[in-house]
């Protein structure tokens, strides 16, 4: 009998926690121990912080759900790994402390025989002086910030209706971000809606990004083979905002946010400031601020941590320049070299490097896109963690399973209008994510698998995936054929 | 200095960036919501994506 403990239930700790449940034997304990009572189908947050969709739609409960399949769940924080247990008991175990209204700050030491890490990240809002809701912009990184978001757009789209100019800025709140998908997302269907409530006239509608180019996504770009020529994600992202008429501003790093006006820094190394009606800007990711600490109880954070707070796996994390870089330097199974029966999946664990080529201001500030880690990727390397503690527990005596982002591909459906007949979306998928140049020396990529186009039929393939996730989130009959 | 944006204002200094960018002609913006083409493009769009989901759970084989 093993108890798996997994912390987090985003996509790939749920992922991996049903499929723990579904592979492992009754006895077998899978506890998964999260801070908020919901699962959240973040895709489709973008809908929502437009006013298209209500936030009850893109959250479930998890609490019934593990119910009924056997799963225990505790709504709780992480607060600090013992993975070699104290000197009374070696037994490993995770310090965790109750966020129910209920038992609200009582902590409990849950002890484990494999744990996985897949707490995401924490929303750093505090690197930015005035970024974030309840500041000076907002955000579509949970449903509940998002539905704050759709309530101020409709407030302004109210008052240009009553002949008001708006002017609205999307994009990264800091140098560092990553999901610039997110922003790309949320822009274009800013403007769709703009149009669809007949007041794109009075606005003004301006992505503002720390990518090097538009259309870098943290991943470098892609190329696509359409119509005769290869050509980069950067034109395919230019031409949708010139049709769309969206300025943008790029290799840009926001420094602070005062009411109406923020001030970023330019790869330059120019200051410069920028007026706003309204401002959704994404914060930069770190790890949720998990402890480490050994049977002694000396504080081993750092050996077991990147210092951005994820957490280090099988990668390999020498420094070296950027043209060093290798697709092998990225993990294959997510376990942790010091301790074996610890894995990290989806955002938690340390990516070894960004794909994207780092820039640093003539200031030395970093403006640069970090790594992604999309849904696709999240749930398959929860999936492959789940796979590999059981084989193990079931005593298979198998390798580790492996799911490295510099093979696994990925497709992105970014809406760009929701709408079942005049409704559009950018599908793109990119093979494999991280680029490796070893195997596709001229792009990175295999292009027969990378691909991207705008069009209805984006859109429905967009609807599609939220019904059929949610559907399989709330693990329903034949969830698990539904692939990642 | 501050940033001057949007179709209204005379001084754009990144507006050249549209000028330059690649644009979709009437029928491309046609074929994006004309619905027997999207219906084809549909499944086109799905078998890539499950090909590509496919190859990944195999990548683990």
């Amino acid at each position: 009998m093993a108890r798996i403990v997994v912390l987090g239930a985003g996509v790939s700790g749920h992922t991996a926690a049903a499929f723990l449940r579904r592979w492992l034997g009754k006895d077998d304990e899978i506890v998964v121990v999260c801070p908020k009572p919901d699962y959240n189908w973040l895709p489709s947050n973008i809908w929502v912080g437009v006013g298209r969709m209500s936030p009850e739609k893109v959250v479930i409960p998890l609490a019934p759900i593990y119910r009924r399949h056997g799963i225990q769940f505790m709504q709780s924080r992480a607060l600090a790994l013992h993975p070699e247990g104290k000197p009374s008991d070696p037994k490993p175990y995770v310090e965790v402390e109750s966020t129910l209204d209920a038992s609200m700050g009582r902590r409990e030491e849950l002890s484990y025989d494999f744990l996985i890490n897949a707490t995401g990240p924490k929303l750093n809002f505090e690197a930015t002086e005035g970024l974030g809701p309840g500041k000076q912009s907002y955000s579509v990184c949970t449903a509940d910030h998002a539905a704050e978001t759709a309530r101020v757009f409709l407030e302004n789209v109210e008052r240009m209706k009553r002949g008001e100019r708006r002017r609205f800025v999307v994009g990264t709140g800091h140098g560092t971000c990553t999901c610039e998908g997110a922003a790309f997302e949320f822009i274009v269907n800013l403007e769709f809606e703009l149009r669809r409530h007949g007041v794109r006239a009075q606005a003004d509608v301006i992505y503002l990004s720390n990518e090097y180019e538009l259309g870098d996504f943290g991943m470098g770009g892609a190329h696509i083979r359409r119509n005769g020529y290869v050509t980069p994600t950067n034109i395919f992202t230019e031409s949708l905002f010139a049709e769309r008429e969206i300025d943008w501003i790029i290799r840009s790093h926001v420094r602070r946010l005062e009411q109406g006006r923020l001030y970023y820094e330019t790869l330059e190394g120019d200051e410069k400031d920028l007026s706003f009606d309204m401002a959704m800007l994404l914060p930069p990711f770190s790890g949720v601020g998990l402890k480490a600490y050994d049977r002694q109880g000396e504080d081993i954070t750092a050996r077991l941590f990147a210092p951005n707070g994820f957490m280090r796996v099988d990668a390999n994390y020498e420094a070296k320049p950027y043209e060093q870089w290798l697709a092998s330097d990225w993990p294959r199974t997510y376990q942790t070299p010091l301790y074996p029966n610890v894995f990290a999946a989806g955002i938690a664990f340390a990516p070894p490097h960004a794909i994207s080529e780092p820039h640093v201001s003539k200031r030395g500030t970093p403006i640069f896109a970090a790594p992604p880690r999309t849904g696709m990727p999240s749930a398959t390397i929860g999936k492959t963690v789940a796979h590999s503690i059981a084989d193990i527990v079931r005593g298979k005596g198998r390798p580790m399973h492996t799911a490295s982002m510099a093979e696994l591909g990925a497709a992105c459906v970014a809406s760009a209008g929701a709408d079942l007949l005049h409704g559009t979306a950018a599908t793109m998928t990119v093979l494999p994510i991280v680029p490796n140049y070893e195997r596709y020396p001229e792009h990175g990529r295999n292009l027969d698998y990378t691909m991207g186009e705008i069009g209805l039929a984006g859109h429905w393939v967009k609807l599609l995936l939220h019904y059929l996730f949610m559907y399989k989130a709330r693990l329903r009959p034949g969830w698990a054929w539904i692939p990642e | 200095m501050t940033e001057q944006t949007g179709k209204h204002l005379k001084m754009r200094p990144h507006r050249a960036l549209w000028e330059y960018a690649t644009t979709p002609t009437r029928a491309t913006l046609f074929l994006r919501t004309f619905l027997p083409w999207q219906i084809v493009r549909f499944l086109i769009i799905n078998a890539k994506i499950l090909s590509m989901t496919l190859r990944n759970e195999g990548l683990d084989k």
